[in-house]
């Protein structure tokens, strides 16, 4: 079985991040890293593709030409990974993402593609089932199980009430959710393995793509502004002068949670 | 042979995430309760932290020291006595690499790289730590076995290890022998005699060893007879720049406590970071923390180009632990009262500085290995008057 899994690399959240001030879009030229959300994809991909001749490839792209984040995954076990890094690319909507990733996960012709709900950097939530709908595929989002029934899969897809439990054919999207599966640590084999592992290198008429298309030239979507989150408020300190626990109740009910 | 550098960046980070996610958060209660982390070594296991530095014919990764000093400084960033369980295992290994024939290396080197054996080094006596020349513990000889006989003291890891470098006397002088043993207070002539109870350094066992008419095979005799200290002491140096590494980690924890603290703690109205008085302590803990790790780096450059670094090792080995001494007391006293409480981890690495001061090689000797190293190569270089 062939799986892909669609790896976000985005700048380390434990560095501060900027905006670009000229295009309102996240300042991408550091090094980049896994977005931590697809920890749980790979993890999910290598866990499904464990048998005898099956394999994960791994689908990113990202500016410069960058590989960290793929790195992480190839370690954790992937066997190889394609990458689109384009100057054209710059600038993309979550559409014209979409439109690449399809064209370069059908190369790999894959029988089931996990991907994360959403990405932690700066995310629409749209990208999974928009690539499913362009390579015409089912899709099926907040997987917290994933099981392969022969050419099915049976997915249990988290609600707020509990889980439903879809079985749909392949190939197919599947996103997962955070928590999913306990990701491995790259042992520091695989990432010595990782090193010369394949990382196809891919532009934009690699793809057949027309720049148009893509990146800011094929964007239907322009930031306009941006405005700083409102501040956190600093908390309520209760003393508990003997009525503490009726204060909690109290403010819970507030909260409607109870 | 050096390690690529993009390797060696994502080994570290890795060994950095692994410590953010599953040793910071159980650490301090683990310690307060002095119990061996038996998950977080068998992650460590997983990862392949006890092959480290096993060369790849050995089924070990044969990285460098670079590798390696930054995988230790990442651990005991979490808890220093982790990077112990690995340390022993490592230098005992490497005794195997470095003076062991190829059937001795073929043995034991594959089944420690993967940790399923892990080692000691057990040099010290109740009445020779300093003094190694005291040696008491006798290895006699017996057809083809040794017979040893005596007691070991302080043998970090000696209960859950399943190898342990032995210093011991045999009829040509103190020998160095690979004893295997089942992990436990007890194999056939080997018993815990007793389990040291210490200020820090808790969860890893410090023991000591009796041994009583235990029958080794003399194929487990390192090197050649005789020549037992100076082959382990040759281990000691890589030894030393483990302790200087250790010891950067936990003054880089020590500091960052103490510059998180400084910034959300405020008196007078204002975050505490911005009274002077606290200022000058952050200054001098940052640049001390930054020299420890310089010296270390040094000294594990120069040992990886195949220089002399008996100076260099032992000057890393001497700052780094003052440091961390100085500097985790420093963390205390920007956190005023809660420094001192058993809440935070702070009390912590004050308690744990202190063995690396006195471990691998107290510091008064650590200045005289120095001096007179540096005297050594005068006279080498002629500029004695
Ligand atoms: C927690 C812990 C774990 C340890 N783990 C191990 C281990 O795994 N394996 C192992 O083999 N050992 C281990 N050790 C032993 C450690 O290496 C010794 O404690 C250390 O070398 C000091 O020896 P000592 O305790 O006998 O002190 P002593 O040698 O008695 O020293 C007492 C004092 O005298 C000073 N001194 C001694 N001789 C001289 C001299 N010639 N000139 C000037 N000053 C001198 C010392 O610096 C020190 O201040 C461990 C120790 C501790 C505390």
């Amino acid at each position: 079985m062939n799986v892909v899994v669609c790896v976000k690399q985005i700048p380390d959240p434990v560095a501060p991040g900027a905006l670009d001030p000229g295009t309102n879009t996240l300042n991408r030229s550091g090094k980049l890293i896994m977005d931590d959300s697809d920890n749980y994809g790979v993890e999910m991909a290598l866990q499904l593709a464990g048998g005898e001749g099956d394999e994960v490839t791994l689908v990113s792209m990202a500016p410069g030409g960058e590989t960290s984040g793929l790195r992480t995954g190839l370690a954790m076990g992937a066997a190889k990974a394609i990458l689109i890094s384009d100057e054209a690319l710059a600038g993309s909507d979550a559409l014209g993402t979409a439109k690449v990733l399809a064209a370069a996960i059908a190369r790999a012709n894959p029988d089931l593609i996990v991907m994360a709900t959403e990405s932690t950097d700066g995310y629409t939530g749209t990208l999974p089932v928009q690539v499913a709908e362009l390579m015409g595929l089912p899709s099926v989002t907040f997987a917290k199980a994933i099981s392969i029934e022969g050419s099915t899969i049976k997915v249990e897809r988290q609600t707020e009430a509990g889980f439903d439990e879809v079985v749909c054919p392949m190939p197919a999207v599947v996103t997962v959710t955070a928590g999913v599966v306990e990701p491995r640590y790259p042992s520091f084999k695989g990432i010595m393995a990782a090193k010369s592992k394949p990382v196809e290198n891919l532009t934009v008429a690699d793809l057949g793509l027309d720049a148009s298309q893509v990146g800011s030239a094929g964007s239907g979507q322009e930031i306009t502004d941006v405005s700083e989150s409102e501040a956190r408020g600093s908390g309520e300190i209760v003393v508990d002068e003997g009525d503490g626990a009726q204060r909690v109740v109290a403010f819970l009910e507030q909260l409607k949670v109870i | 042979m050096t390690t690529d550098a993009d390797v060696r960046a994502e080994i570290i980070d890795t060994v950095r995430r692994f410590v953010a996610r599953e040793v910071i958060p159980h650490a301090s209660e683990l310690e307060h309760q002095d119990r061996f982390p038996t998950a977080m070594v068998e992650q460590m296991r997983e990862l392949g932290l006890f092959g480290v530095t096993i060369p790849e014919e050995y089924g070990g990764l044969g990285l460098d020291l670079l590798t390696y000093i930054g995988v230790i400084e990442e651990l005991a960033y979490g808890w220093m006595s982790l990077t112990g369980v690995v340390n022993t295992h490592t230098m005992a290994a490497t005794l195997i690499i470095h003076h062991g024939t190829e059937a001795q290396r073929q043995r034991w080197l594959p089944i420690m790289a993967s940790g399923e054996r892990r080692g000691a080094l057990s040099l010290s006596e109740p009445d020779a730590g300093t003094d190694t020349r005291n040696i008491s513990c006798r290895a006699q000889r017996d057809g083809d076995e040794y017979v040893i006989n005596g007691t070991k003291a302080w043998v970090t890891n000696g209960e859950t290890a399943g190898i342990v470098a032995l210093a011991a006397r045999s009829e040509e002088g103190i020998s160095a022998f690979i004893v295997e043993k089942e992990p436990g207070p007890q194999f056939e002539g080997i018993s815990v005699a007793k389990r040291e109870g210490k200020l820090g350094y808790k969860g890893v066992e410090t023991v000591q060893m009796a041994y009583t008419d235990h029958h080794i095979p003399a194929g487990n005799l390192i090197g050649e007879a005789g020549r037992g200290l100076p082959q382990i002491l040759s281990v000691l140096e890589l030894g030393r720049i483990n302790i200087a590494a250790r010891a950067v980690g936990v003054t880089r924890a020590a500091f960052d406590a103490g510059l998180a603290y400084a910034q959300q703690r405020t008196t007078m109205g204002k975050p505490i970071a911005e009274h002077q008085a606290i200022q000058l302590k952050l200054a001098d803990m940052a640049t001390r923390l930054e020299a420890s790790r310089l010296l270390t780096r040094n000294a594990a450059e120069r040992k990886m180009a195949g220089l002399r670094c008996d100076v260099e090792a032992g000057m890393a080995k001497l700052f780094a632990s003052e440091t961390a001494l100085e500097v985790s007391m420093d963390a205390m006293r920007i956190h005023g009262g809660v420094g001192y409480t058993t809440d935070l981890p702070v009390e912590r690495y004050y308690r744990d500085a202190p063995l690396m001061v006195i471990g691998e090689g107290t510091n008064e000797i650590q200045r005289i290995v120095i001096a007179r190293g540096l005297l050594a190569r005068a006279l080498e270089q002629g500029t004695a008057s």
